[in-house]
């Protein structure tokens, strides 16, 4: 891809503003005058994690410019450990919120549809963390090919929890990031297509 | 999730409320009538997540907190329905003013002659991906059954929830 120096600045200021916007719209929510600080660092903790998740694929899929294939891959790693840790944050601040619903929900007991898919999700990325450590142990097409349907569970399962609270996050901006979310893993696993066979 | 609703009945005095409870029986009832016999009223189930944040024994108050919302609800007793009266309702719920877990969201008053109960309480909001309230009844000589009503619109400011208790 020939691409000049604005069109790569271009690229990036969508990329910061896609994620930025996201979490400047859930600053001016109401709901978080009546939340204890600690709850509303569960929020943006979920937020930042969903955000972060427009960068995955994107850095995977090399559409990033300025960014060598290397150093792309090293951020990639760099924010897959951030993911583990914000939904770490996530989880262990809505735990100290309320106990009983964070208790629930881990036990797929919960009231909440939302919340399975949440839990779903949060699995698959300790779990995509767990096998990216080991993949050497891995041939090449396995953890590409486990890798990926791992992060369909966690882009699907994030989306559809996000989509289905009524949370701090502002309703259009939270529907624009799911879509560009969506867009980008779909698009890169096209390209990068993890069940081909690799010709040596 | 709707409650299950109040059959119809014949109140004293026809008030406001009175003709709420009937209109929605006639709408909502079905669910609650056994093919065995059509005067049996099912009871209540707890719902799930209904006892999340519960203290138990939270006190007998004239409102819960500043007020602004109204919660108000029916408790008949299951079978035939006749209304449960001097029953304890304790309500809690994440409002404009605390979180559920605190001990001044939770209140608790009781049912009058004819099983109605209603309680003012800070606005509810949206906590924990839903706007939802929280209402158990623990008296002696009932089954406990623990509600988690939602909210339709995290706007409303009352919410009609019904109890039909068991004998235990």
């Amino acid at each position: 891809m020939r691409q000049g120096p604005f069109s790569g600045l271009l690229i990036w200021a969508v990329l910061s503003a896609a994620i930025a916007v996201p979490l400047i719209a859930a600053g001016f929510s109401p709901q978080l005058q009546w939340r204890d600080p600690v709850y509303i660092v569960a929020g943006f903790a979920g937020i930042l994690g969903m955000a972060l998740m427009l960068v995955q694929p994107l850095l995977a899929g090399q559409y990033l410019p300025g960014l060598t294939p290397l150093r792309a891959r090293r951020v990639h790693r760099l924010i897959g450990a951030s993911l583990i840790v914000a939904v770490v944050v996530h989880v262990a601040a809505l735990w100290i919120t309320s106990p009983p619903d964070v208790v629930d929900a881990l036990l797929f007991v919960s009231p909440t549809p939302f919340s399975v898919w949440g839990v779903l999700a949060m699995w698959a990325i300790f779990a995509s963390g767990v096998i990216a450590v080991y993949r050497h142990r891995f041939g090449l097409r396995l953890w590409r090919l486990a890798h990926t349907a791992l992060v369909v569970v966690i882009v699907a399962g994030t989306i559809v929890h996000a989509l289905l609270i009524d949370g701090t996050m502002e309703t259009v901006s939270k529907i624009a990031l799911s879509v560009l979310v969506a867009a980008a893993t779909i698009r890169t696993i096209a390209r990068l297509r993890p069940w081909a066979r690799f010709r040596r | 999730m709707t409650p299950p609703m109040t059959p119809p009945m014949t109140p004293p005095m026809l008030t406001r409320r009175h003709m709420l409870a009937g209109a929605a029986a006639a709408t909502g009832i079905a669910g609650l009538i056994s093919p065995a016999g059509a005067q049996t009223l099912a009871p209540t189930p707890t719902m799930r997540g209904g006892a999340n944040n519960y203290l138990p024994g939270a006190a007998i108050v004239e409102r819960i907190g500043g007020g602004g919302f109204w919660m108000t609800g029916t408790v008949l007793r299951a079978g035939d329905g006749a209304p449960l009266a001097g029953r304890r309702i304790q309500i809690w719920a994440h409002t404009t003013e605390g979180h559920e877990r605190d001990p001044e969201s939770h209140g608790a008053t009781l049912t009058d002659a004819n099983g109605l109960f209603r309680l003012e309480m800070p606005q509810i909001v949206p906590a924990f991906g839903q706007a939802h309230g929280h209402l158990a009844c623990d008296d002696a000589g009932f089954e406990t059954v623990f509600l988690r009503p939602l909210l339709a619109s995290a706007s409303d400011t009352s919410l009609d929830v019904s109890f039909v208790l068991k004998p235990a």
